[in-house]
């Protein structure tokens, strides 16, 4: 691919797909922004401009602020417990022991749970304050059960989808783990470093890499959890665990204004890359990009 | 000091014993050179005394004290690992420091290490380049210079010069003799290269198996082998070894003449051959003579003017006082 005509032809060859993916995300994304000018609701169609103002009563609606906090409070809590938690797993993972294959087979299992199973199966088995598990276990020590999904509802979305990604993270961390050069770790043996230097100097500084990747693929998918919320918590109690997500499927689809839920859409897009500018920021010097 | 003894030291590998009880003694300052095929045990032997190993039996006697149970850092050891096992993400000057920063030493005493192995090494150019930005030979320089800042009792190489080509390797060869002949430290260097044993060493164990075939200096091992092994490994290109009524003659099992101990005449000699291969490097030329009824090929040096083609006859005669006599269970006589 070195000539001229090479590149031609190259760029003629890949145009009808790049021309393809292109119109998949412009024209969604040309859409969205076109309605959110529009005061369109679907019950009183047809739709007229108004300008700004779908922008304007988004961003003052009582939901908007709590809900961008606990969109950050959850993709922060969930990043801090699947990578601390993920390197932790990981280590205990990479030692040999009896029966490895199928531990760790049962370790990754939960991210092929569905999202909704799993915060259904969380919310009834678990958090139930009269017949979950923890109820009981409070209970057996003698202390008043916790109602979770009401008093905690955040913590307890946080906690379910944290357990759904846990594996995500502990699997590739795992196999960043596994290329650690052994001989590395034995010369800093012979260099006269402790476990915990070892870990420091040598264990961190490998698995950097991997935990930008961890950190980048999830915010991606935590800006977006929406399943784990609607089947638990419906967003309450009051806006205690409605986030973006949340708050937009609430403005278009009960209140049926689809041209604020599209403004909506606009402000996700906008805060996801906010959010991704400082992610990059933080770990981008990592990425050798 | 770094005198350091086995007594008796063993390994297993579970039903696997890849080490059978073993003693030797490596006196302060020497140059020791374990040699042997791959597969002997002499990397596991290294590693028993660096104590990245677990010895299964026997002790281990560093400077007089037992250090069989001592961890790797308390035994005052440095290794230099044939992957050099740089820390990748730390510059060449972080590298060097890191053992340093491990012991606690203070930063002033750390620089002034850091300055004198980087000068003596040539790595002041490139303290602040990381590892990945260096070349083999490079990285080896900062390999051992992480090994020098400790100030050890006794160095370990481990086939330190095995991923370097050929010209490199033989100046680095040089480059550790000669720090040791600065250092007068200890140095324990494993090999499977003869050559590098040879030319690099006060003291070569021979290892097969586990077991030590033969210690001693170079031009001993090299003079009277104890057995067919050590003759055979020792020495290049290899001593022939002839069995069959060559051997009977001379009333031993096995005899073996050196290629350099063999010479050539088209005239007449004691036995005759055709050559197979000549090769002709100028300063010496190599022949493997074939048709010999000897074995399969005889090899000869001779001086690099000597001039014989594929093809042609030759007699070849050994020097009688330089062949070595070998009874059935491959010992000396």
């Amino acid at each position: 691919m070195a000539t001229q005509r090479a590149h031609k032809a190259a760029r003629l060859m890949i145009s009808p797909s790049v021309i393809l993916l292109l119109a998949w995300m412009i024209i969604p994304l040309g859409t969205t922004i076109y309605f959110s000018f529009l005061r369109y609701n679907i019950l009183t169609p047809p739709a007229s401009w108004t300008g700004f103002e779908n922008y304007y009563y988004f961003l003052t609606d009582p939901a908007f602020i709590p809900a961008l906090v606990n969109t950050l409070v959850l993709v922060l809590g969930v990043l801090a417990i699947t990578t601390i938690g993920g390197i932790l797993l990981a280590l205990l993972l990479n030692m040999e022991f009896w029966g490895q294959g199928i531990v760790r087979i049962l370790v990754i299992s939960p991210f092929f749970v569905m999202p909704t199973v799993s915060a259904l199966v969380w919310k009834n088995m678990f958090m139930n304050p009269v017949n979950g598990l923890f109820a009981h276990l409070f209970r057996a020590f003698g202390l008043q059960p916790v109602d979770f999904l009401s008093t905690l509802p955040l913590l307890s979305i946080t906690i379910m989808v944290a357990w759904a990604w846990l594996p995500f993270a502990t699997l590739i961390l795992l196999t960043a783990l596994q290329s650690l050069d052994s001989e590395q770790m034995e010369a800093a043996e012979m260099d006269g470093a402790g476990w915990l230097s070892r870990f420091i100097y040598l264990t961190l500084p490998h698995l950097t890499r991997s935990i930008t990747v961890v950190v980048l693929i999830q915010t991606i998918f935590l800006l977006a959890v929406f399943a784990e919320i609607y089947v638990t918590t419906a967003g309450g109690p009051g806006y205690a665990s409605t986030n973006i997500p949340f708050m937009i499927y609430n403005v278009s689809l009960k209140q049926f204004d689809a041209g604020m839920g599209a403004a909506g859409g606009v402000i996700a897009v906008i805060i996801a890359n906010i959010v991704a500018f400082f992610l990059m920021r933080a770990v981008g010097k990592n990425l050798e990009l | 000091m770094g005198q350091i003894t086995l007594e008796n030291v063993a390994k297993s590998f579970g039903e696997v014993e890849v080490i059978p009880p073993l003693d030797l003694t490596i006196e302060d300052g020497e140059f020791v050179v374990f040699v042997g095929p791959s597969g002997c045990g002499k990397s596991t032997l290294l590693r028993l005394i660096a104590g990245l190993e677990d010895v299964t039996g026997g002790k281990i006697v560093i400077d007089g004290s037992d250090a069989t149970q001592a961890s790797p850092a308390k035994r005052g050891l440095a290794m230099v690992f044939q992957s050099y096992a740089l820390y990748p993400h730390m510059s060449v000057r972080k590298n060097i420091a890191f053992p340093m920063k491990m012991a606690g030493i203070d930063e002033a005493e750390q620089k002034r290490r850091i300055d004198s192995a980087a000068k003596a090494l040539n790595l002041t150019d490139y303290l602040d380049r990381r590892p990945g930005q260096l070349s083999g030979g490079q990285r080896q320089r900062v390999a051992i210079g992480r090994a020098i800042v400790r100030e050890p009792s006794a160095f370990l190489f481990d086939e330190p010069l095995s991923n370097l080509d050929a010209a490199l390797r033989v100046g680095m060869r040089l480059e550790i003799s000669e720090l040791h002949n600065r250092l007068k430290t200890t140095m324990i260097y494993v090999t499977h290269d003869q050559v590098e044993a040879m030319t690099m060493a006060d003291k070569i164990v021979v290892l097969q198996a586990g077991r030590i075939e033969q210690v001693g200096s170079p031009l001993e091992l090299y003079r009277s082998p104890r057995n067919v092994f050590v003759a055979g490994f020792i020495g290049s290109p290899r001593m022939n070894l002839f069995t069959g009524a060559a051997a009977a003659e001379y009333g031993a099992e096995t005899i073996g003449v050196r290629p350099e101990h063999i010479s050539v005449s088209a005239d007449g000699g004691k036995w005759k051959g055709r050559i197979g291969v000549s090769e002709h490097l100028g300063s010496d030329s190599f022949f493997y003579v074939e048709d010999t009824g000897l074995a399969d090929a005889v090899t000869v040096r001779a001086d690099g003017e000597v001039a014989f083609r594929h093809g042609d006859e030759i007699w070849l005669s050994p020097a009688e006082d330089k062949i070595h006599r070998f009874d059935k269970n491959g010992d000396r006589m």
